[in-house]
This record gives C-alpha cells, structure tokens and sequence, in this order.
C-alpha cells in the first residue's frame, strides 16, 4: 500500500504503508518533517495535511476535537485534517496529502 | 521519576516548569488519553500516571516552581551551574537535568491577521494580574478549562465577557460549564458560538473583535482578548544554552544521559542518542542512571552502595515505610 506525500518543500515523496496505521506514523516513520508532538492522541494539531480534493470523499468526516484542533492552526484550508487521524486501509492506497507548514518540526 | 531516583541518593532537588501543574505532556496534552505500556499498569491514563508518580515522590517533599521557564544556564568558575529563569529568580546547582520534553509549551496563537501588535497589551494568553481585567470589556476565546475558569473567575470584576466557542459544547469540568450557562441564563456574560475574525484598534489597544457567528457577523466591545487555543512546544532557550544538539534534540551518551557540557543531564524526550525511543519508559530508565552520575559529581569522596527499595531499610526509611 502506498500513499504519496508532499513536503513543505514541495518534494513528491512515495512511502510504502500498512493497513491500520495511522498515515502520520507512515510519515514521521519515513523521516519526513511532521513534529506529531502529542504521538497521535488527537492533542496537538502538529501533524496538520492537505488532503487532496479526489481523496476527501473516501476519508471519515473528522470529529468534532479533530476540528477544533484544526482551527486553531495557523494554516488551515478547506481540505485539512490531522494525519493522525487517517487510518491506511485498502480504499486509501494511493492516497495523497501535503504536509502542512505548521506540521514541520522547525 | 527523576525526584525519586536522586531521592534515594540523598539528592535535593528544585523543579522549574513552564507549566502550571506537574506532569508535562502526559497532563497537559493527553490527560484523559488511556496508556497501554507502562511496565506494571494495563492501563493508566496521563493524569493518573501523573498522579501516582507524585505520590510516589512525596517522601521527598518535592519543591516545584511552576509558571516559570529557564532562560539562562551558566557555568561558574566552582564548576556549579547559574540558573536565571523569565521570572529573574536565580537558582545555583551542582547538576542540571533537563527533563523538558518537546521544550517548552507556549501557547497557541490564534490564526487572526495582526493579532501579534495587541499582544501584552491587550491581547494576553494567560491571566497573570486579575486586575489588569477590571472594569475592562472582555472577550474569551475557547471551550476548555483555562477558558471558562478564567469566564467564572473574571465575570465579576469586568465591565462585560463575552464568551466564544466554536460550537456549544466544552471540553472542560463539568460543574464550571453548568455555571457558566447560569451567567448566560442571568444576562451576566455573552455566549456565542463563533470565531474571531479580525482585530479592530489602535495603538496596540483593541476595542473591537469582529466575529463569524451562527447569527451572522458580529462586532463586540473588546478591550481585552484571552484565546486559550491550547499550548504547543517549542525549544526556547534551550537551543541557547551551548549544548550539542541534533535535530533541535540534546545529545547525550548512553551511559550518563549526560549532555556535551559535564554536569548538565538531559532525560526523555528532549535527549538523542542511538536507538532512542521515545517512551515513557525510557525516561525512567534514563532517569536512574543520570542519578548514579549526579551523585559522583555532587558527592565526589562518598561512596555509593547500590541498593534495593525490596530489602534496604535505608532505602525505606527514605521513603518513609520502614
């Protein structure tokens, strides 16, 4: 399973992912600049992606936290969501996301 | 757990943070969040592991200085250490250990355009003098604790508050949320369900906050604005401090968990070395061995008997069980 990133540099990445983790742990797994301060618990808003447009139906809607978390970034758009919150499975192999600034560690 | 190990070696200790409480991230970022790997617990949550440590220390009437951040560290020519922290308290110290996590939590800036030249003036990210609120229009922004104790605490020295969340429901304690909903019910305060979307002053002084509402756009009197958006991390002063660092992390070795300056010992997740996990397990293996090396360098000529809490009186009389 793969999912594509695109960094805050605007580098096109291809990582290999599994089923059931989260795609913020495929990233920080693979050494891209995502800070995910909090480890995936919902609490932080640091693992902030873009997602892209045709991938947005197929995504669970964000709950009401994830939300609020997204608000209070800096940086949020209409397709935002917390890659913590994004769990791999088969519907999302190839799935596209950009790394949002305020998801870089410096 | 750093309080425990030097404990048990005779070690005094001060603790400063940033924060207002003990705990760090497991209190402040995931408090309620269930944890799964902590040795002997099935499950513990941030808070009630935060909790139980402290426990766990009261024998050693730990002294916590909270609220407050380090700012300087320097080396004196006795080879003990200066410690400045924001509040210009002076601290000296044979050891230094850095237990400062993701570095320091700072809070979070709302995403609002020139929000930065209101900043201490009228715009403030936490409550230092109450007073500074008297008599002022206030509006807060947030649906968590710090947003409706700071409601409850204010409403009866301002001019008015007005409240705004994003939706009406709170992640806060449920009793405050009751009370907060009897002063909108009493006409004291303003709830509204909303967001901030711009600033409206001069001079660094606001008077206006234009909000995005479910009623549509709004603008209310606002003298004095508190966004309580939560906290994030930063390095801060640590990254001044002339420590090696890789990756905004402390390097240190796997012996010590000592740093490149010799005395000043950096644990958990703000400390790099090969192999590193980032666990809250690891802190407390790091923990004890910084604590046998404190000891050397603060008790050069006393000889350390490894000993356990099972069977050393010693160690129990400590901690107050024997």
């Amino acid at each position: 399973m793969k999912i594509h990133v695109t960094d805050q540099a605007g580098a096109e990445h291809e990582l290999e992912g599994l089923d059931g983790w989260r795609v913020m742990e495929v990233i920080r797994d693979w050494g891209l600049n995502i800070k995910a301060e909090c480890g995936g618990a919902a609490a932080c808003a640091t693992c902030h992606v873009y997602v892209d447009q045709q991938w947005l139906d197929k995504l669970a809607d964000p709950s009401d936290d994830e939300e609020d978390l997204l608000y209070s970034t800096l940086d949020k758009k209409p397709n935002s969501r917390l890659s913590c919150q994004i769990l791999l499975s088969d519907t999302l192999d190839g799935l596209k996301v950009t790394l949002a600034p305020s998801a870089a560690q410096s | 757990m750093q309080r425990l190990r030097l404990g048990l070696l005779d070690i005094k200790c001060q603790f400063i943070d940033i924060l207002d409480r003990p705990g760090g991230q497991c209190a402040e970022l995931y408090p309620e969040k269930p944890i799964y790997d902590i040795p002997g617990f099935p499950v513990v949550t941030g808070q009630e592991l935060t909790e139980n440590l402290m426990t766990q220390i009261a024998p050693f009437a730990p002294e916590f200085h909270f609220n407050r951040m380090v700012n300087s560290i320097d080396k004196q020519a006795d080879g003990s250490f200066r410690l400045v922290t924001d509040a210009d308290e002076v601290f000296l110290a044979k050891v230094v250990v850095i237990a400062a996590g993701g570095g320091s939590f700072q809070p979070k800036r709302p995403p609002v355009a020139d929000i930065e030249q209101f900043e201490n003036s009228s715009v403030f990210y936490s409550v230092r003098k109450m007073d500074d609120f008297r008599g002022q229009d206030v509006v807060i922004v947030g649906g968590g604790d710090s947003a409706l104790d700071w409601t409850l605490n204010l409403q009866p020295i301002v001019r008015s508050l007005t409240l705004v969340h994003r939706r009406a429901v709170f992640k806060a304690a449920p009793a405050s949320v009751s009370k907060m909903q009897e002063l909108v019910g009493e006409g004291k305060i303003n709830f509204l369900t909303g967001q901030i979307a711009k600033l409206d002053g001069e001079n660094g002084q606001l008077n206006h906050v234009h909000l995005t509402t479910d009623a549509g756009d709004l603008s209310v009197p606002a003298t004095r604005l508190l966004p309580f958006f939560g906290l994030t991390m930063k390095l801060g002063p640590v990254a001044d401090w002339g420590l090696e660092l890789n990756d905004n992390l402390i390097v240190v070795d796997t012996e010590k968990f000592e740093t490149s300056v010799p005395g000043i010992f950096a644990i958990g997740d703000i400390n790099t070395y090969p192999g590193k996990l980032k666990l809250i397990l690891s802190g407390f293996h790091e923990a004890a061995l910084m604590a046998q090396r404190a000891k050397k360098i603060i008790s050069p000529d006393e000889r350390v008997i490894f000993q356990y809490t099972t069977s050393s009186t010693k160690l129990q009389k400590k901690l107050g069980v024997a």
